[in-house]
């Protein structure tokens, strides 16, 4: 579950190289938090909560990637097509986060919507509670043993220059990008996106304007979700062991990200993604692993005191509500 | 009884009401002495009605477990607890009603604390006798008292100064293992700090002492949010907590004096029922006077409008850091008496799964309440240890239903009702009795 070991500090090759290998490293990690972070921060601008269940959401969603791959794979050999693995996998994620957008959907319906009017601390108790069905439910369905992940892409080593990069890596970031620019494009060029934006910026009077909340929230933890499944199904393809509590801990660090970025910042929380993986990796390789987790949050403590609205974030205003 | 014979809904519902009237009427050392009758009935009777009824052993909460073990055993279950606890409860609090009354009144103008002190030692013994039947009693009380004391705290932060904390956990964590290493150090041949510097007789005295000093190094910690909290609020402080959780977490996975990740274990046999219950009674005092007091009621004024209570000079940083000093104490002193009531900690108890169970008992009991508190510790640790037989399936159908709460009452089941101790004690009478 932590990110990879630096593979050539024992072999003594020069800093130079060693950093690169990290960069790589941290760039990986940081897709998935931002990804995540994502889905948490598009929320927040929209609803000014913050949806506590994301990361169970990301679990479901890496789960049902391998359900969807695996049957697949599994449809493929019984119709005898020789499907290639790269169309598998690409059906995979849309298909995944077709589905999994549903789950956020339900997510908003049981958890969200019926405590509209409630203290939002209300709702984060909602959020954790039905996290935690989540987890307990996948645990009942699927037992206590792990799964894994099919190996659709079979790892292929770069070496460039000294430093060494899988074809995984690669992918891992280049379509985490691809789905930020593509979030970037709808929220910034279509009429739901504008929408979007016009909510986060006065959620009290927009609705009044004829913009439906309840069909903007949905569609909110829709996207939210489905960002989640292709972290969950890239993060499957990096470390394909799954398990039912795989949702906490990563999800808790995308939603520190997401409040880094600036809350309800769409980009800053894309930004704090990346930037939560490059502390995370580059504290392991300069400190022992083991005082990962400490020195992290403690620059995450440091940084909130300095900027205590995050990067992009606004400050303290009279429309927060706790 | 002929009413019932006649069996007309109107004289039903007549003698229901009349029923609740006369249940109405009794005082609370009443039902104390119901209480203490039920169990010591329990004591005498109790095991022999039980295999009566066939069950192996007498029921140790309530008939609950052993209901959903098996569940042919669901009637006598429920006949058990009719006969031992509700009809004999029932009846000795109705027929004594008179006479409690009375001595309710008269404990009344004794001062108040002699009065309580009635209570406390009516209820203690109540409890001691319930949880003499088993070690699983004993055990359960201890933890749920606990829970009272942590829930209590955390709804001073987030029920009345209505921020979102999330760090209780690691306050817990530091007041538990400061707790730990003095009463090892000083008490305990161990072999991470070596022999043990002063007999165990003095024990007694020192624990109240470690209690103590664990309570202030999580106060100490508390620094670390508080300070903060000056400049932000909700979210942010939210996250500035949950972080400062994780680094006490990490901290002490990497202390390895104090045994890394694999704990600190061999703590002194101290946190008996007496001093849990002890300690307990003296947080719900020291926190309901603090509520009530005028710098608690400036907690409710940071909580509903900052900027106006600045202006109505309350002086807010005052308020806040106060708020969360005391709270950590609390939450230290839980800790410290964690650690000694289960004999062994380590790191991994403080995570995110404590910080989730306690954010639960304070959101199910209710914010701004004293009694919510009480109720949802309780309630909490009840069902989830009621519902143990479900195994994994207790994790979905406790989550269901606090979502259910939250659903319902949003701000928890008893919320904003003041704890009023003289309400309490008061004899119940009919109206034209009271003078």
């Amino acid at each position: 579950m932590s990110p990879e070991p630096a593979l050539l500090k024992e072999q003594g090759a020069n800093e130079m190289l060693f950093f690169f290998q990290n960069l790589i490293n941290a760039l990986q990690w940081g897709s998935f938090y931002a990804l995540i972070a994502l889905g948490y921060s598009m929320v927040y601008s929209i609803l000014m909560l913050f949806n506590f269940a994301h990361g169970d959401i990301f679990m479901v969603g890496a789960y049902i990637g391998f359900g969807v791959s695996s049957g697949l794979i599994a449809l493929a050999a019984w119709g005898g097509v020789a499907a290639p693995n790269w169309l598998i996998l690409m059906l995979t994620i849309i298909f995944s986060m077709f589905l999994t957008s549903f789950v956020g959907m339900a997510v908003e319906r049981i958890a969200y919507r019926p405590l509209r009017a409630a203290p939002r601390a209300s709702a984060a108790i909602t959020g954790l509670m039905i996290g935690m069905i989540m987890e307990t439910g996948n645990l009942a369905l699927l037992g206590a043993r792990r799964v894994s992940f099919p190996a659709l892409i079979e790892a292929v080593t770069y070496n460039m220059g000294g430093v060494f990069v899988t074809n995984k890596k690669i992918m891992i970031v280049l379509v985490s990008f691809l789905l930020m620019i593509a979030l970037h494009q709808f929220v910034g060029r279509t009429r739901w996106g504008m929408a979007m934006r016009a909510m986060a910026f006065d959620y009290v009077v927009v609705p009044l304007m004829g913009v439906p909340l309840n069909t903007m929230a949905a569609m909110t933890f829709a996207i939210g979700s489905s960002l989640a499944a292709a972290a969950g199904i890239l993060f499957g393809i990096a470390y394909p062991v799954l398990d039912p509590y795989m949702g906490i801990l990563i999800g808790w660090k995308a939603f520190v990200a997401a409040i880094l970025g600036g809350r309800g910042s769409v980009m800053g929380a894309a930004l704090a993604g990346f930037l939560m993986g490059f502390i995370e990796i580059f504290v392991a390789m300069i400190f022992p692993s083991t005082l990962r987790d400490l020195i992290a949050y403690s620059i995450i403590l440091l940084i909130l005191v300095f900027r205590p609205h995050g990067f992009f974030g606004e400050p303290y205003s009279a429309r927060l509500r706790l | 009884m002929e009413v019932i014979t006649r069996n007309s809904s109107i004289s039903m519902s007549l003698l229901r009401s009349k029923a609740l009237e006369s249940l109405s009427r009794i005082p609370l050392i009443g039902w104390l002495f119901g209480a203490l009758i039920a169990v010591a009935l329990e004591h005498i009777l109790g095991i022999s009605l039980a295999l009566a009824l066939g069950m192996p052993k007498i029921p140790v909460l309530f008939g609950f477990v052993i209901m959903l073990k098996k569940l042919v055993l669901i009637p006598s279950a429920m006949l058990y607890m009719l006969l031992i606890y509700i009809l004999p409860i029932g009846a000795v609090a109705r027929l004594s009603a008179p006479l409690a009354n009375r001595l309710a009144a008269k404990l009344l103008r004794f001062p108040l604390w002699f009065s309580v002190a009635i209570h406390l030692g009516l209820l203690y013994a109540a409890l001691h006798m319930w949880s003499g039947i088993s070690d699983y009693r004993i055990l359960m009380l201890k933890l749920t008292l606990i829970a009272i004391i942590l829930t209590l705290s955390l709804n001073v932060i987030n029920g009345y100064m209505g921020e979102f904390s999330c760090s209780h956990p690691g306050f817990m964590a530091l007041g538990a293992y400061t707790a730990s290493v003095f009463t090892v150090v000083l008490f305990v041949d161990d072999r991470l700090f070596g022999p043990a510097l002063l007999p165990p007789i003095l024990g007694l005295f020192i624990f109240p002492i470690a209690l103590i000093v664990g309570g202030m190094v999580a106060s100490l910690g508390a620094l670390a949010v508080a300070i903060p909290s000056f400049r932000t609020r909700g979210d942010y402080l939210a996250i500035v907590s949950l972080a400062f959780m994780f680094i006490v977490k990490s901290a002490i996975e990497n202390l390895e004096i104090v045994g890394g990740p694999r704990g600190l274990s061999s703590q002194p046999d101290w946190a008996n029922l007496p001093t849990v219950f002890l300690w307990t009674i003296a947080c719900i005092w020291i926190i309901n006077n603090f509520v009530n007091s005028t710098l608690g009621k400036a907690l409710n004024a940071v909580r509903d409008n900052e900027m106006a209570a600045d202006a109505m000079t309350v002086n807010t940083r005052r308020t806040k850091i106060v708020a969360f000093l005391f709270a950590a104490f609390w939450a230290g002193v839980a800790g410290g008496l964690f650690a000694h009531v289960l004999r062994y900690v380590n790191p991994g108890t403080f995570g995110i799964q404590k910080l989730a169970e306690v954010l639960a008992m304070v959101y199910f009991g209710g914010l701004n309440s004293v009694y919510g508190s009480i109720v949802g510790a309780v309630g909490f640790n009840l069902m989830s240890e009621a519902l143990r037989p479900l195994q994994i399936f207790k994790w979905i159908l406790i989550p269901f239903l606090l979502i259910l709460v939250m659903i319902f009452r949003p701000t928890g089941l008893i919320a904003f009702r003041e704890f009023n101790v003289k309400n309490l004690l008061k004899p119940k009478l009919k109206p034209e009795e009271e003078v």
